[in-house]
């Protein structure tokens, strides 16, 4: 390192060729121990990192194990949540799993393609003046911390969505789905959820998906319309296949985000532990509003049964994202030959 | 190219080949069919005695993107026609995704602003009736303060580091390995982290309710933020900055200190900020693990403390006019909180961000 390049004047070289044995020395013992000191550090945060994610899933299994074995009935398939009982404590995750999957399966259907309308307003439609201020503007809106969705979901979203779902009901009824069981209930239901989750999740997605359109190459789309596509064609032949992984990750984020939520869904829901198919009507639950809600009045079991819940969300979670990191890992692999 | 092409065929064959002179709708074409539809609109709602103009709006939508499409097939052809459709849904997708957004945001302001004043943020809830009007939230906004405070103390040196070593230092399985959970890590629900500090610090050291547990948690939601974003800016640090420090004989460490962690500062502060803005808000672990209080507790690490999104919770449940009027109070001064966090680490970003050499 302290050889010296060509080109240096012969005095310098000479001049330090002399004195460079003990003051290497002396400067290689210094930078040695501060760069152990430094690299030792910088490397034990990350494997505290390490420690705590492993710390995390293994305390949670073990709390989780404790629970299920005093499980009198089978977890997975239990509705209801009672594991306080002193004689017969039963619990399981069936109605949990049901709400969750279905309220952030909504969400999805809703925001997804709203998601990539405004990602491609963002990059490709707006007026450059319009654009860069509304990009901002979902930046800051992903910031907005869930409780405040969930108070403005429960007072202002829950009183507005009745004429929705009787519209719902009357037309589409039939499906089942959308049969309303009691007409004129506030509509504290995983359908409204989900329409909130939507518009949670929607910043979220929108963002990422706006990222990857920018950087579809320019190339590719001056082809495309050079060809004579019209604006739409273009975006159909050179923005969408580019964007596609990004497109799915940002949507699997979004996903993973909606699964988690909790404190939102907490104001929203008026839980029950019933599983219906009829997604109009209040009841049902996903795992962290069940979290959040039950915490309060847990007895020892019934908080470590919360915690094998947890897991099987720390679990849904971890799947969906690392799917997300896959899909962007595989990314890169190609994103290299475009530039 | 084109143009030059079709000019010199149109004089063999001019039928064979759509000219590009095609005709096309004049350019006020769109704002003239959102008028017609919105009229339209508006005729249909109040023939039908439709009482939701939500409804109105979703016609005029259904109008707008059937006649565009309508007239530009008649006019244009199919592909213009399909072009035209596609734009007004893009279109209408940023409509949609406004007018929810917008009206958060206005609801939220309305509600609040006329319940925050000095009585709201300088008093806490000792004494008040849940379902008595006044109080405020100044035992909250210190709760607040102190748990992401320590939060940051935590998550934001042991981030910083861990950034530095994939960067500077990582090669091989353990980079990998870090860089794969720190992913993973960002993934985790805000309640699973809380359950995690429980379990350890709560439940099997014994703790009682503190801030500092519920900052513990908030910590865990932050390192990986902290982590991806200062990665990222260290990766945008010019390799020839730490060349020129090596080849003058500067230590690595000096030269991550001294060359490297100042030209990416800007960025680095965004980042850290960004994260503060984020767990600011989070409401469930801090539910958990610091429980509630009516009184101010100065103190994080002895007793239940307050917080911002808590006491927005625990007000909804109170289930009152009164209490309904302090959570929007709270909602808005939490929300002035994180935007001008959010704010202010644009700020930063956009006046000190690393010159890239490009």
């Amino acid at each position: 390192m302290t050889s010296s390049p060509p080109g240096v004047p012969r005095e310098t070289t000479e001049a330090s060729t002399e004195t460079s044995p003990r003051r290497r020395s002396s400067l290689q013992g210094n930078s040695r121990r501060g760069d152990s000191i430094f690299r030792g550090a910088s490397a034990g945060s990350g494997i505290l990192l390490l420690v705590i994610m492993a710390a995390i899933a293994g305390f949670l299994i073990y709390r989780s194990s404790i629970a299920i074995n005093k499980d009198t009935t089978s977890f997975l398939t239990t509705f209801e949540w009672d594991p306080d009982n002193i004689q017969k404590p039963s619990f399981g995750i069936a109605v949990l799993v049901f709400g969750t999957l279905v309220s952030a399966a909504i969400a999805m259907v809703i925001a997804v393609p709203v998601a990539i309308g405004i990602a491609l307003f963002i990059s490709h439609y707006a007026p450059r003046r319009i654009a860069q201020p509304f990009a901002y503007l979902v930046d800051l809106l992903a910031a907005v911390p869930s409780i405040i969705y969930g108070l403005w979901g429960a007072l202002f979203l829950v009183p507005h969505l009745g004429g929705l779902n009787s519209w719902l009901d009357h037309y589409l009824g039939w499906t089942y789905i959308f049969k309303l069981s009691h007409p004129g209930a506030p509509a504290r239901s995983l359908f409204t959820v989900g329409i909130l989750l939507a518009i949670m999740v929607l910043p979220i997605i929108t963002a990422v998906s706006r990222e990857v359109f920018r950087q579809v190459p320019r190339m590719h789309e001056e082809a495309a319309l050079a060809l004579g596509a019209t604006r739409w064609e273009m975006i159909r032949t050179a923005v969408l296949p580019f964007g596609r992984p990004g497109i799915i990750s940002a949507s699997m984020l979004g996903l993973g985000r909606a699964l988690g939520e909790t404190i939102a869904v907490a104001t929203v829901l008026s839980a029950s532990n019933v599983l219906s198919l009829h997604l109009l009507d209040a009841g049902g639950g996903t795992f962290a509003q069940n979290i959040a809600l039950k915490f309060g009045e847990a007895g020892s079991v019934g908080k470590d049964a919360l915690m094998a819940s947890g897991l099987v969300l720390f679990v849904i979670t971890l799947l969906v994202n690392g799917a997300a990191r896959m899909i962007v890992a595989r990314r890169k692999e190609y994103s290299g030959a475009n530039s | 190219m084109t143009t030059a092409t079709s000019t010199a065929d149109r004089s063999p064959a001019p039928q064979l080949r759509r000219p590009l002179t095609a005709a096309r709708l004049p350019r006020w074409a769109p704002a003239g069919i959102a008028v017609l539809s919105i009229a339209l609109a508006c005729a249909i709602g109040a023939g039908a005695g439709l009482a939701s103009h939500l409804q109105w709006g979703v016609i005029a939508a259904l109008l707008f993107v059937s006649i565009s499409y309508g007239v530009a097939a008649k006019v244009e052809g199919h592909r213009q026609a399909k072009d035209r459709f596609f734009t007004s849904l893009v279109w209408t997708a940023f409509v949609l995704a406004v007018v929810p957004l917008v009206a958060l945001l206005v609801y939220t302001f309305q509600q609040g602003s006329s319940v925050v004043d000095g009585n709201f943020l300088n008093h806490s809830m000792r004494g008040v009736l849940s379902s008595g009007p006044g109080g405020g939230i100044y035992h909250a906004l210190l709760g607040t303060l102190q748990q992401v405070g320590l939060a940051t103390l935590i998550a934001a040196p042991i981030g910083l580091l861990t950034a530095v070593y994939l960067v500077e230092y990582g090669r091989g399985r353990l980079a990998a390995a870090v860089t794969f959970f720190v992913d993973v890590m960002t993934g985790i629900p805000s309640i699973v982290a809380g359950l995690f500090i429980l379990s350890v610090w709560n439940l099997a050291l014994g703790f009682d309710y503190s801030g500092f547990s519920g900052s513990l948690a908030l910590a865990i939601l932050m390192m990986p933020v902290v982590v991806r974003s200062t990665e990222e800016m260290l990766k945008l640090v010019p390799n020839e900055l730490r060349e020129a420090a090596f080849a003058l004989g500067v230590p690595k460490w000096k030269t991550i200190l001294r060359v490297v962690i100042p030209t990416a500062i800007g960025g680095i502060t965004t980042g850290v900020m960004l994260a503060v803005a984020r767990i600011t808000g989070e409401t469930a672990p801090v539910l958990m693990l610091v429980f509630v209080s009516d009184s101010i507790n100065t103190d994080p690490f002895n007793g239940p403390q307050m917080n911002l999104p808590v006491y927005i919770w625990q007000q909804y449940g109170y289930n009152n006019q009164y209490s309904y009027a302090r959570a929007w109070g709270a909602a808005l001064v939490l929300i002035a909180v994180v935007m001008g966090l959010n704010l202010i680490a644009r700020g930063i970003a956009r006046w000190r961000s690393p010159k890239t050499g490009h």
